[in-house]
Order: C-alpha cells, then sequence, then structure tokens
C-alpha cells in the first residue's frame, strides 16, 4: 500500500470541526451547570442564565430580538417547525393556501412541504395547503421569474434558503423578499440560512426574512443544538408538546450545555468572520483552480462569484460519485456527494437536477467544502489525491 | 489481498468478512442499494444496511453503500414483471447475481483496485494451481448450499470470486458469529424476494405493473375445461399449491401455461411430468470446460431442488437435457444447474429453461 497522504477534511458543509472556545465552555456547562434551566432554585437560575446569555448573543447575531429566539435541536427541527409551525397557524380546513419553496431547498424544508401538501401533517393542525416549488437557473439560483407567477394572495409560506447546502449558491433574498411582499403580502418568508451563517453578515442579509432556521455544528458548535428565529409578531404553533419551554413554542429540557457551545462558536465566529470568509475563500479558488487545470473534463457547478466562499461542487465526467468519494476516502481526503438516503448511499442530487442537469451528470458531482480549518497544505495534498482517483476510474 | 465483500446485513456476509479478515487480507464492506420501493425483506432494508454497518464497525473495516437502484430496476425488476407478463418464472436473486452482484458490483471492485470480491454464498470456490482453472463447487452445508443461485459464474467471474464460508456449515457460521459478537449472530435467514413486501405479496406487487388475464383450466388427460383462474400471470408451471385434488386423489400440478391462448393445463404428475427440457439459445454457461454433447450430467431446477441425472443435448443453437427419469415440470425462465456426472458437488455449468 502506498503511504497515506495527510488527511484533507473537505466536508465542512456537512459538519464543522468544533471550535475550541465551544467546547470550553460547554465543558464548563456540564461540569457545573447541569441542572434544569426551567427550575427555580439557584443551580435552575445559574443554567438558565447560561441560556439566556446565549439567547442574547444568537439574537444579536442575525439582527433579532432575544424573545424571538426559539432553542431547537438543530437545523432540521428548526426548518419543520417553521414550516408545519406557520402553516399550522395559517391554514384551514376549507379553503387551500399557498405555499411555495424553491426546489432546491435542503430536504428539512422540502419534506416538511411535501407532507403538509399531501396532507399528512392533518394531525399537527395543518390544514390545505397547495404546494409550488419554484425551479432553479442552470446557474443555481432560484428562478425570480417562476417565483413571481408562483405567489398570489393567498400564500401563506414562503421558503428560500439563504446558500444552497450543496452548490454553495447565494440566494437573491432581497428581491425574493421584494417578490413576496409585494405579490403575497400576507406571507411570511422563511429562510434556512444553516450554511450562510458561517460567511454571510446574516444580521444583514436574513433581514427581510420572518423566519430563519440555524445550526450550530455548521458553525463550529456541537450538533443537535440550533435556533429557529421567528420575527415578532408572528407565531408559530408547536410540533413537539410538553412543558412548554420556549414560549410555549418548543417544549423539552434545554440542551443548556449545547446551547451554550452554539452560542460560543458564533461569538468566536463573529469577531473573524469577514477575514475568514475571505482566507477561506482564496484557499477554495486555489484548490478549484488546480484541480480544474489537472483533471481534463472536470466543470464547477456553480459560478465561484455566486456562491460561498467553502465551497466547491465539481462534477467529473465519466466518473461516478460513489467510486470517487471512495477512493478519496482511501486517499484520506474527506468530501460529500450531496445528501444521503436513510440507508447511507447518495441520493441523485434534486439540487442539480433542478438545474437542468440530467442524472448521468448529476452522478459525477462531488461536493468539497473548505472551512476554519482548511490549510493550504491540505488543499493542495487534496489536488494530487483528486486527480489520481479521477484517473484510475477513467482508466 | 485487497477485497470488497458485499455485505447483505445477514449473518452469511458477517461472518465471510470476519474469515478474510483473519486470513490476513485487507478487507472492505459494502452494501448494496438495490430497491428504491418500499420491499421490507433481503438486501434493501435499512435495518439490514444498519445491521452491515455495525458488523463492519465491529470487525474494524471500512464500509460504504452503493446504490444500484437503477440498474437493479432495469437488469432485475423490470424483466421480472415482463416474464410474468408472458407467462414465464424467473428467479430474481439468481438475475441479481448475474446482472449485478457479479457484473456490475464485481466491475466496481475492480474499477477500485480490490483483487476480489468476496460474498456470504454457501458455496466453493477452489483453484487447483496458481492461474488455473477455478472450480465452482456445492457449499459445505447441504441443507444451506447456494451452489444453485451462483452456478451461471464462468472462469472470468470465478478467477475474482470468494466465498468465504463456503466451507463451513450454517451452524458453524452462527457459532462463529456469536463468538465475534456481532448482531446479525442469531438473525434469521431472509428468504423473500427483496424487492417485494412480505404483507404485500407477489400477486400486489405484480398487480401495480401489469394487467391480470383470466385464463380457463384444462384437464391434461380429458382435454376438458375444468375450471378457471383470474390471473394467468400468477401461475406457474409446476405449481400444485391452490389447486383441488384431481377426481382419483392424486394432486394436480400445473403443467403449462398459454399467456396467448389464456390457456392454464393442469394435470397428476403423471400427466405432466417431463422427461427433457430445453433451454434458452445462447443461456448456456460453463464454469470451466464445456460439457460434450451427449454428456451425462446432473441437473437441480430449484435453489433446494433434488438433483436428476440426465444427460445433455448441445446441438447447435439448441441445447437441452434429457432426464433418466421423469420430472415434474419447470417453469420456463427457472435456471437449471448443471453438476459433473462422477463428481456431484462440483457444478458445470447453468441454463435457462425455455
Amino acid at each position: 500500500m502506498t503511504a497515506r497522504p495527510a488527511v484533507a477534511y473537505l466536508d465542512h458543509a456537512a459538519a464543522t470541526p468544533p471550535r475550541p472556545e465551544a467546547l470550553e465552555a460547554m465543558a464548563a456547562v456540564e461540569a457545573d451547570g447541569f441542572a434544569n434551566a426551567s427550575g427555580s432554585h439557584r443551580l435552575a437560575r445559574e443554567a438558565r442564565r447560561a441560556v439566556e446569555e446565549a439567547r442574547d448573543l444568537v439574537a444579536g447575531f442575525v439582527g433579532a430580538r432575544p424573545s424571538e429566539v426559539v432553542f431547537t435541536s438543530g437545523g432540521t427541527e428548526s426548518d419543520n417547525l417553521a414550516v408545519l409551525g406557520t402553516l399550522t397557524e395559517r391554514t384551514g380546513a376549507l379553503e387551500p393556501v399557498g405555499a411555495v419553496c424553491s426546489a432546491i431547498e435542503h430536504a428539512a424544508v422540502l419534506a416538511p412541504m411535501r407532507a403538509a401538501a399531501r396532507g399528512a401533517a392533518r394531525l399537527l393542525g395543518v390544514g390545505a395547503v397547495k404546494l409550488t416549488e419554484v425551479g432553479a437557473t442552470p446557474e443555481g439560483m432560484i428562478d425570480l421569474d417562476a417565483l413571481a407567477l408562483a405567489l398570489g394572495p393567498d400564500t401563506a409560506l414562503v421558503s428560500v434558503m439563504t446558500a444552497n447546502n450543496e452548490v454553495g449558491t447565494v440566494q437573491p433574498i432581497d428581491a425574493v423578499a421584494g417578490l413576496v411582499r409585494a405579490r403575497a403580502p400576507r406571507a411570511l418568508l422563511h429562510t434556512d440560512a444553516v450554511q450562510a451563517a458561517p460567511y454571510l453578515d446574516l444580521a444583514e442579509v436574513v433581514g427581510p426574512c420572518d423566519l430563519i432556521a440555524l445550526s450550530a455544528h455548521k458553525l463550529g458548535g456541537p450538533k443537535g443544538v440550533g435556533a429557529l428565529v421567528v420575527r415578532a409578531p408572528h407565531r408559530v404553533a408547536p410540533i413537539l408538546h410538553g412543558g412548554g419551554q420556549e414560549h410555549e413554542r418548543r417544549s423539552g429540557t434545554h440542551n443548556v450545555a449545547g446551547i451554550v457551545g452554539f452560542a460560543a462558536a458564533l461569538a468566536a465566529l463573529d469577531a473573524e468572520r469577514e477575514a475568514e470568509a475571505a482566507r477561506v475563500g482564496r484557499l477554495r479558488d486555489a484548490f478549484a483552480d488546480a484541480v480544474l487545470a489537472s483533471v481534463p473534463d472536470t466543470t464547477e457547478s456553480a459560478p465561484r462569484r455566486a456562491t460561498l466562499p467553502g465551497h466547491c461542487h465539481l462534477r467529473f465526467a465519466r466518473v461516478e460519485q460513489e467510486e470517487l468519494l471512495m477512493l478519496l476516502d482511501r486517499g484520506g481526503v474527506y468530501a460529500s456527494a450531496g445528501s444521503a438516503c436513510a440507508s447511507g448511499a447518495v441520493e441523485p442530487s434534486h439540487v442539480l437536477l433542478a438545474m437542468g442537469l440530467d442524472p448521468l451528470e448529476a452522478r459525477g458531482g462531488v461536493r468539497f467544502t473548505l472551512g476554519r480549518t482548511t490549510t493550504e497544505a491540505e488543499v493542495l495534498g487534496a489536488v494530487g489525491v483528486v486527480a489520481d482517483a479521477v484517473a484510475r476510474l477513467r482508466a | 489481498m485487497r477485497v470488497l465483500v458485499a455485505m447483505s446485513g445477514g449473518v452469511d456476509s458477517s461472518v465471510a468478512a470476519a474469515c478474510l479478515l483473519e486470513q490476513g487480507h485487507e478487507v472492505c464492506g459494502a452494501t448494496l442499494k438495490l430497491w428504491g420501493g418500499d420491499g421490507d425483506s433481503g438486501c434493501c432494508s435499512v435495518a439490514d444496511v444498519d445491521d452491515a454497518r455495525r458488523v463492519a464497525q465491529q470487525l474494524g473495516i471500512p464500509h460504504y453503500v452503493f446504490d444500484m437502484t437503477e440498474a437493479f430496476s432495469a437488469a432485475v425488476v423490470d424483466p421480472y414483471v415482463a416474464a410474468h407478463a408472458a407467462a414465464r418464472t424467473p428467479n430474481p436473486c439468481i438475475e441479481c447475481n448475474r446482472r449485478i452482484k457479479f457484473d456490475r458490483l464485481l466491475d466496481r471492485a475492480e474499477r477500485l483496485s480490490f483483487e476480489a470480491l468476496a460474498t456470504g454464498h454457501h458455496a466453493r470456490v477452489e483453484s487447483t494451481s496458481e492461474g488455473g482453472p477455478h472450480r465452482l463447487r456445492r457449499g459445505a452445508d447441504p441443507d444451506k448450499d447456494q451452489s444453485y443461485v451462483v452456478s451461471m459464474l464462468t472462469q472470468r467471474q470465478l478467477a475474482r470470486v470468494r466465498f468465504p464460508i463456503g466451507p463451513m456449515t450454517k451452524a458453524k457460521v452462527r457459532a462463529r458469529a456469536a463468538e465475534l459478537g456481532l448482531r446479525t449472530a442469531a438473525k434469521p435467514d431472509s428468504q423473500d424476494v427483496c424487492f417485494i413486501r412480505s404483507d404485500e405479496g407477489r400477486a400486489r406487487f405484480l398487480g401495480g405493473r401489469l394487467s391480470f388475464h383470466p385464463a380457463t383450466v384444462f384437464d391434461a388427460t380429458s382435454k376438458l375445461p375444468a375450471g378457471s383462474v383470474p390471473a394467468l400471470e400468477l401461475v406457474t408451471v409446476g405449481q400444485r399449491k391452490g389447486f383441488a385434488h384431481g377426481p382419483d386423489g392424486t394432486r394436480r400440478y400445473v403443467g403449462s401455461v398459454d399467456p396467448v391462448a389464456r390457456t392454464v393445463v393442469l394435470g397428476s404428475v403423471g400427466d405432466v411430468a417431463t422427461d427433457r427440457l430445453e433451454l434458452v439459445a445462447g443461456s448456456v454457461t460453463w464454469t470451466d470446460e464445456a460439457l460434450a454433447d451427449g454428456a451425462r450430467a446432473v441437473a437441480q431446477t430449484s435453489a433446494h431442488g433434488r438433483p436428476v441425472a440426465c444427460t445433455v443435448e448441445l446441438r447447435s443453437g439448441r441445447s437441452a437435457v434429457r432426464f433418466e427419469r421423469p420430472v415434474r415440470p419447470v417453469a420456463p425462465g427457472q435456471t437449471l444447474a448443471l453438476y459433473d456426472a462422477s463428481d456431484p458437488d462440483l457444478v458445470r455449468g447453468a441454463g435457462i429453461v425455455c
């Protein structure tokens, strides 16, 4: 066997290495702040103080008020709460209301939207919903003309992600919001900002949105915690019922350590966000340029000027992503191919299909995502592994 | 040697991986996702993938899931449905072995620089000498022998295929899994076609994919109509289940199904037995050296069917076997495996019954 090259972790969009600040803050809470934050004694009050300090930080990060921040178990729960919680509030038994989302949304938005539209969320109180999935341009942006046509006075909810998780394209939230306010004045606008959070100034970018989903482990925090921002005066009906935590919007004992780790990661990130975005963007450009130069018949799936700085989605003609990922894994380069199904198999990317690619083209796609811990040596080492692997598969 | 093990999530392939590891190979596991529909048994369910993954973790080997659903639909499921529409009854597990596991997966293993592909089949590959012919034999456990379902393999494949548990009895396989603490140790064997839900059954599966046609049932001796069936597509040559005993009290078997005339012929075993089966032109494969026309062999027509001595007829474009005694009719589409006349564990070849 050949010597194993240094590992290149290029899957930051799937999970980020936790920041030391987050780990330290969590360890401190786990040791002393174990009490239930809903209690009334001193230890409980201390736990609650940690939760509320975190809430202030998260609110500041997205430009919301603390009371608008609902802590959840992560991005999926936040998106489900946004979609189902809003539709529960805004649907009736008779006239169907409109729901609109982009066809390139994360499954955490698409699946509850589709469940609501086929009546599978009736038990939660969701009434009749007519769903329109708006297509994407070949560059991976929501088709604004199609969005305009999909919106109407009966539209209750619109969901467009801040940046796409697979190809990294930053969506025109301002333009989307303009269309929504003009054509669907009664609609709430939800955005899944999970991928965008490490790189964009969210307080600015998601300013016009009513609902914003965040996940801690995509920005240097722990897994199992996230937040949904629900701007006042809007309401979401709970999907988890119980002790009535989070202003009756999300029951369940607070994950105090997780919440504290989430906030610590956000604070650390906020301090260096712009410099990091520039640094990661340069590394991404170097990686993409080197791969394109050394591997023929390779295509960037989205134009770099439109993507998050850490995203590099490449398609290799005449290569099966499953096989390439396995060779990369063997070579110490850890990447992925969008989303996996329940069994762990790579699913055909609904994002690439929505961008107009055929399934064969989509099967040659691999997502490399860089992040805070990525170094130049790492990306340059990965280039050779990618080139060798593709060459072997094409031999 | 670098070996890829196809792990279904069952005990056999779990122990196959463990055996290879003990033999000092560099082992990697792969589970195939074969069916996008909602089958609940066999190779494709998420719980089975989880079991395979957990076993790989316990053994300390990497594990991957390969999505072969499109190829499986095209090469196994669609032909399965089409065959039923034409009153043939293929064995989908054999077609999966032929078209997916020992074709596509084997090719993939080669591209990924694995020197061999292993599965948990109860069969044995013997290599007489370095680079010499590779022989395919029945598994050591006569009750679990699966040489029939891999009888279509040829030298090209046998050179690269390993069946690590072939020399073991099933009891020994389970005992080994238990010793290793593998979670699959006591898992029941899979029985059904993996893409058909056991609570739904073949009739509902096929019913959603083709139209059923009623057929008139004729008596083999009297040639008179003797009833009808609602769906000739669900009747299999050789079947007896679902048909009443004859007036003489004997069991009645389906002798033939004609999808064009929409007739089914039913008779006693003596009426419908056959002593000759023709094989689909071009379907005959040999594990190594071809048998000669007129050679004696032993034929088996189902996974655990009784082997029957026969003579092979191999004339240009027309192959058949002639049995030494009449056998129950075999459904067209079924595989017939040929074993050596003097070495009855040795697989010689296979063909598909016309």
